[in-house]
């Protein structure tokens, strides 16, 4: 029995769609439809006459070992921004949730750093985790090298990790709040009078029921932090992606590809490229993850 | 909805620009817009200057735009060339050079000036500056601007402590300056980081050696890179040498603190950065504290060559009302006037483009006095001797790129201990494939 509520005529919901649709017309057909053109051919920066050159662009971009590099990087960096997004959001949010005295604040200030843009976090942290200069300048002083983002790529990638999650942890710990208060307090105090403690509850009641909560948010990250303006802004500000190509995610790459190497053509093979893999991406987790994560 | 961000920027861009009010407004001043990339003090003074020349006369109306940043700029102009609302004056940075002088977006600078009836004496343009924005045969497509060269900095108060009596004009002076300095306690004597602009362009530009063959790409456009068989190769290791006994230390913002500031805090004793920096030096130091300026330092027995100039230019570009270049013309002949060329280069610290603008300068006694001292140094430089073929300029396609990929090389080898030969070597592949790209982006084109 299905109680939705339908529109008669076809004209309003069509106006109401209208500026959804402008935008993505907008914003997402026309510069899909002229990354296509521009993939293909050859074209001076200024204008003029655009060559068409078949698949080069694209050969020119799966030669250069730097791209794989920076595609094993963008992996690497999703992969653990990620995870390491929901985990901190999942705790500060299991936490919240119990509703121990002077808890309220904290579900508004969490949420916080999700209000600061991705260059100013990058920018901050890049003074903070400075080897020389930040908090770890004293460890390095009794340990040389201990912390040296400058040096070695592991540590930039950390460095870039650290400031992503930091951003993000508070708009997954706002989903996973909202999730975990649907979860019936009923089931939660009945394993409490079982003598369960709130780890043994999260693990075994909490987060089971929250999987559909968890999913979309797997989903939502793995394209943030491929894709997302913050990845770029984040990068372009505390490690320029380096040392060395260490921290060369494949958005920076692009970007650096298009506008400061004056390259369209190249930048728009590779935007190509990224967003086959994210559709491949997205096809995985909703084809064999999805199916598992709905309590029946 | 994923956007990918190439797209999303660029095509914001084309909507910040569309949104623009139209400059063809109903008044009977003519208004024309000029972009300019300096942006903070300096961005403040170009808007003196536009204030300057509106107050100056009664029939144009500049209206000058911040893009903060050179390379914005550059984008932005392409960007606005493409939705066909490009400013009337762009100012676009060294780097650059060869892509506007290929886009066919511009009026060159001569034409300009003899369409609307200015007579430019074109000798007076310094030739280490003019040439690296002229034709082959010596004509300015663009109008030089804001200029600087790379200089040598150091801490004459630690100098004395530390025992050194001579100024370090060679290499090994500033060897033996660093190792006197560092028994004496200092413990950066010498600070750098990985801009090729000092460390490679200048080096080169000095020491007379080739970046690219074809004049460094002044003869065509399948000019190939050559700085992985040149002096260069063991000026790199020299300084590796040195980075490893700790008597040169590598200065990078992702360490905490980058050469300028390192400088102006007593951190490190000797640096190498533009004559741009000289007035913020100037000011940072704390008071009392006894500093130089020097031309870059050559190895003993080098016959120095002229130094490269650095800054940017104003380009002209195609495609606008006819009445606008009437104005920007105006603009730019304001401009070159020698009590502007004083002006600007006195409140900026950038040096003066013409020959009558430094004589002017010079008969006020301007590099006598106390804060300015040393800054005709940077001229003394770019002007040491006539330009060769290795010190006209650079002229290579995606050069912002290259350079890029040589930080990255400079990065690979102080950072990570890579072999400096073998890591040239690849990154000169690599700076090579971006030419080879270029070249066939531009397919057919020739220099001019």
């Amino acid at each position: 029995m299905d109680k939705r509520a339908a529109f008669r005529s076809w004209w309003l919901p069509s106006l109401f769609a209208l500026p959804q649709i402008i935008l993505i017309l907008l914003f997402f057909y026309w510069p899909a439809v002229a990354v296509l053109r521009w993939a293909f051919t050859l074209e001076p920066p200024f204008g003029g006459a655009a060559e068409f050159v078949g698949f080069a662009n694209f050969q020119e971009v799966f030669a250069d070992p730097l791209y794989w590099n920076s595609v094993g990087v963008s992996l690497a960096f999703a992969l653990c921004g990620t995870l390491a997004t929901i985990f901190v959001g999942l705790v500060l949010a299991l936490a919240v949730d119990r509703q121990l005295p002077g808890s309220a604040p904290f579900r508004f200030l969490y949420i916080l750093p999700y209000a600061i843009a991705g260059p100013a976090a990058g920018m901050a942290f890049r003074f903070i985790l400075s080897p020389e200069r930040g908090l770890m300048a004293s460890v390095n002083a009794a340990f040389p090298d201990f912390w040296n983002p400058a040096k070695y790529g592991s540590h930039a990638l950390i460095l870039v990790i650290v400031v992503f999650a930091w951003k993000w942890a508070g708009y997954t710990f706002i989903f996973l709040l909202a999730g975990l208060q649907s979860v019936p307090r009923s089931l939660i105090e009945a394993a409490a009078m079982d003598g369960c403690g709130p780890i043994r509850r999260a693990v075994d009641i909490q987060i089971p029921l929250l999987a559909p909560t968890l999913f979309f948010l797997l989903v939502i990250m793995m394209t943030e932090g491929f894709v997302g303006a913050d990845t770029y802004g984040i990068v372009a500000r505390t490690t320029d992606g380096g040392p060395n190509h260490g921290t060369d995610v494949m958005v920076y790459r692009i970007v650096e590809e298009a506008f400061r190497g004056l390259n369209y053509s190249g930048a728009s093979a590779q935007s190509l490229v990224l967003i086959g893999l994210i559709m491949i991406f997205t096809f995985i987790q909703f084809r064999f993850i999805e199916r598992q994560v709905h309590y029946k | 909805m994923r956007v990918s961000v190439t797209t999303s920027v660029l095509i914001g861009l084309m909507a910040s620009v569309a949104l623009r009010p139209s400059a063809a407004a109903a008044a009977e001043k003519t208004k024309f817009e000029f972009w300019y990339g300096l942006s903070g003090d300096l961005g403040e003074r170009v808007q003196d200057a536009c204030k300057k020349f509106n107050e100056s006369q009664s029939e144009f109306e500049i209206v000058c735009t911040s893009q903060n940043g050179y390379d914005t700029t550059l984008q932005n102009t392409i960007a606005a060339y493409r939705a066909k609302k490009q400013p009337a004056i762009t100012q676009i940075y060294d780097a650059g050079t060869l892509d506007m002088m290929l886009s066919g977006a511009f009026v060159p600078a001569k034409k300009l000036m003899a369409d609307n009836g200015y007579t430019i004496d074109w000798n007076n343009y310094f030739g280490g500056i003019a040439n690296y924005y002229a034709t082959a045969k010596g004509e300015l497509n663009s109008f030089p601007f804001n200029s600087s060269t790379a200089m040598f900095y150091y801490n004459v108060d630690a100098f004395q402590k530390a025992g050194i009596d001579f100024k370090p004009d060679t290499w090994e002076q500033v060897e033996e300056a660093a190792r006197k300095l560092k028994t004496a306690g200092y413990e950066c004597p010498l600070a750098f980081n990985f801009d090729t602009w000092p460390l490679m362009e200048q080096f080169s530009a000095i020491h007379n050696q080739p970046l690219a063959t074809k004049a460094n790409g002044y003869n065509g456009l399948d000019a190939e890179l050559v700085v992985n068989k040149t002096k260069f190769v063991d000026h790199v290791k020299f300084l590796k040498k040195m980075a490893d006994e700790k008597l040169f230390v590598v200065k990078t913002k992702q360490l905490g603190m980058d050469i300028v500031p390192a400088f102006t805090s007593q951190t490190c004793q000797m640096i190498q950065t533009s004559i741009a920096d000289h007035g913020t030096i100037g000011k940072t130091l704390p008071e009392g504290v006894k500093w130089e300026v020097a031309m870059l330092p050559v190895w003993k027995g080098t016959e120095r060559q002229n130094s490269l100039v650095g800054g940017a230019s104003l380009w002209v570009l195609a495609g606008r009302p006819e009445a606008e270049y009437k104005g920007a013309a105006a603009f730019l002949n304001y401009l070159a006037t020698p009590e502007m060329a004083e002006w600007w280069s006195t409140v900026t610290g950038y040096i003066p483009v013409t020959k009558t603008g430094f004589d002017a300068m010079k008969a006020n006694g301007f590099y006598e006095k106390a804060p300015y001292k040393g800054r005709e140094l940077a001229l003394q430089s770019l002007s040491f001797t006539p330009t060769s073929e290795n010190t006209r300029g650079i002229r290579l396609g995606g050069f912002t790129q290259i350079r890029k990929e040589f930080a990255t090389a400079l990065e690979a080898i102080f950072m990570q201990n890579a072999d400096v030969q073998a890591e040239l070597d690849q990154t000169v592949e690599r700076g090579n494939a971006v030419l080879r790209r270029f070249e066939k982006t531009y397919a057919g084109q020739t220099l001019n």
